[in-house]
């Protein structure tokens, strides 16, 4: 931990991390206007001390839908992780402390869902689904889980042979047991550096989605589709395009900063 | 080198099956069922479309009747016509793959071109200025939004400067040109796509090209080659380089559906017809058959990406042909 503390760019990545949690939790009171509040008369001004960011071209303000849009951005990016470790782990526990059959029907299944390209696989389902935040977070997470499937699966691999894992066998312990209380959290630390990392991943789909108008719709505010409305402004409003793009762009590095440093703590020996 | 060649080929069987078994589970999240239109009165695929699904896929058939035609499909590459303009999809995707392997290419080519050496050059200085600079460089790659990138320099080059187009392939007076202002047309619309999708590429690979090298340089028959006093030159390109390049190939091969998927972002926000952008307005206009066939030919082309890899890589590297030999 404090090894962790120690490393300057590491503390960074968590300070930017703390700071955007922040304006995303408590964004009502951090705002002063609410994120669709449309005021025609005031469309497309510069960033000014009444509107900090400026106003997009309803002339609703900026730095509100940025700070409502960060709920969004964060949000996604935390479940669909969430959703992706569940199953990662899930299915690299089976295959790793199984063995045989399963582990290479499994495995197979990775290397099936790694050959689609994964834009084209989240595109396709939210298509043919609804592009609704819910829906956005699921497929992230199915589509994302294969990395960490393989990970679980090699740390199991090598901790199975182990020989507190034969003591617990040997006492009686259901093989359920073995796998929650003994070898996953063993196994855990490559998962949370490769969860860090893919939050910030995750940040980006979204957002990408969000600009190619299959994800979060509006009017609800997310990076990406306030960067979509900017693109038509891209001549006159350089806050509509500049600001969305760097907060996503601080975010990620947040994320990854923070995942890199925890690599070097949790994983000495890569 | 023929049964590895063999042993590989048998691997493909598997994953092609897993392709068309998961393309078919996608096919049935398709809304519309008959229930659903009681349900919804905003219907966003009229009954009339559903018709159509059932037609071409056989939706109202048994499952197992229904896999079977849609493998039938895949072996005769038929994925049926395009609901947007009725012209069949495999003809609609072949002429579009040319572009966006074209501009993939000369990305991949880039990324190369410059990735090698910058990794190579921070590994054997280590910890220097220049290392710590591509740190920076490298984590500012890994966190850019490249739709982002593309707008701020579609906005710089293309709306401020008016030096580069910002749309399309081609001019208006293409035509008209000679052949070498055809070439130069082509290359000023290809510049900015071919740049940013080469963008996040290169901060990857130079990474990983940046850790195989400090790797191999901490090897035995490193410390021996400088131990008998060969030139560093010949140590860094003759005994290092070459071992650290190695597993570039297979990244190379796994880098490809990466740079599939940039390109639904880059040729649409450039408005170039190629295969992503196709797939992109098929999602728009929820054109099914089309985006089934590139989700399906999209795989393929990783699949045959990887492998291309895996050979090449079996062709540099002797011991992989005999280490896969002994397993089973």
């Amino acid at each position: 931990m404090i090894n962790l503390l120690r490393n300057k760019l590491t503390l960074s990545g968590a300070i930017i991390i703390v700071l955007m949690s922040f304006f995303a939790v408590f964004a009502p009171v951090i705002c002063h206007y609410q994120p669709d509040d449309i005021d025609i008369g005031n469309y497309l001004l510069a960033p000014s001390a009444t509107h900090w960011l400026g106003t997009d071209l309803l002339g609703r303000d900026l730095f509100s839908r940025m700070v409502y849009g960060a709920r969004i951005s964060l949000s996604v990016g935390l479940v669909s992780i969430g959703i992706a470790v569940v199953i990662g782990i899930f299915f690299g526990a089976l295959a790793g402390y199984y063995g045989g059959v399963i582990d290479t029907l499994v495995m197979r299944f990775v290397d099936i869902m790694l050959c689609f390209p994964s834009i084209f696989l989240i595109l396709a389902l939210v298509a043919l689904l609804e592009p609704n935040i819910m829906v956005i977070m699921a497929v992230i997470g199915l589509t994302g889980w294969m990395g960490i499937a393989r990970l679980i699966r090699a740390e199991i691999l090598s901790l199975k042979e182990r020989d507190f894992v034969s003591a617990a066998r040997a006492c009686g312990v259901s093989d359920i047991t073995i796998i929650a209380r003994h070898l996953v959290p063993n196994a855990i630390g490559p998962v949370i550096v490769s969860a860090t990392l893919g939050v910030a991943a995750a940040i980006l789909v979204e957002s990408s989605l969000s600009f190619l108008g299959i994800g979060v719709q509006p009017p609800t505010p997310s990076w990406g589709n306030i960067l979509m409305d900017a693109k038509s402004s891209l001549g006159v409003a350089w806050w509509m395009t500049l600001f969305p793009g760097l907060a996503i762009f601080i975010t990620v590095l947040g994320y990854n900063l923070l995942g890199e440093g925890l690599r070097d703590t949790l994983m000495p020996r890569a | 080198m023929l049964s590895y060649l063999a042993r590989r080929l048998a691997l493909l069987v598997p994953l092609l099956i897993g392709i068309s078994l998961i393309s078919f589970v996608v096919i049935h999240c398709a809304p519309g069922k008959p229930t659903d239109v009681q349900d919804q009165l905003n219907q966003k695929v009229s009954l009339q479309v559903r018709e159509r699904l059932e037609k071409l896929y056989g939706l109202d058939k048994p499952l197992g009747e229904q896999y079977l035609q849609w493998l039938v499909r895949l072996c005769k590459l038929d994925f049926g016509v395009s609901f947007s303009d009725s012209r069949p999809v495999t003809q609609k995707i072949v002429e579009r793959i040319p572009i966006t392997l074209t501009i993939n290419l000369l990305s991949l080519f880039l990324i190369l071109l410059f990735a090698v050496p910058i990794g190579v050059w921070s590994a054997v200085r280590e910890g220097s200025r220049f290392d710590q600079c591509m740190t920076v460089f490298v984590f500012i790659g890994f966190a850019m939004p490249t739709f982002w990138l593309a707008l701020l320099l579609m906005k710089f080059f293309g709306v401020t400067l008016h030096w580069l187009p910002v749309s399309g392939i081609r001019s208006l007076g293409f035509d008209y040109y000679s052949l070498w202002g055809k070439i130069l047309d082509y290359a000023r619309h290809l510049l900015l796509p071919v740049l940013i999708s080469a963008f996040t590429g290169l901060a990857g690979l130079t990474r990983y090209m940046r850790t195989n090298m400090v790797h191999v340089l901490q090897q035995d028959y490193i410390r021996t080659a400088r131990a008998k006093g060969l030139s560093l030159q010949r140590i860094y390109f003759h005994h290092a380089l070459k071992n650290a390049l190695l597993p570039v190939i297979t990244v190379l091969g796994l880098s490809i559906p990466g740079l599939i998927s940039g390109s639904v972002i880059s040729e649409s926000i450039f408005a170039i017809p190629g295969m992503g952008k196709l797939f992109y307005d098929a999602v728009m206009a929820r054109d099914y058959p089309v985006i089934m066939g590139v989700l399906v030919i999209g795989a393929w082309l990783t699949l045959l990406g990887n492998l291309a890899a895996d050979i090449a890589y079996s062709f540099a590297d002797p011991r992989i042909r005999i280490a896969s030999r002994k397993e089973p």
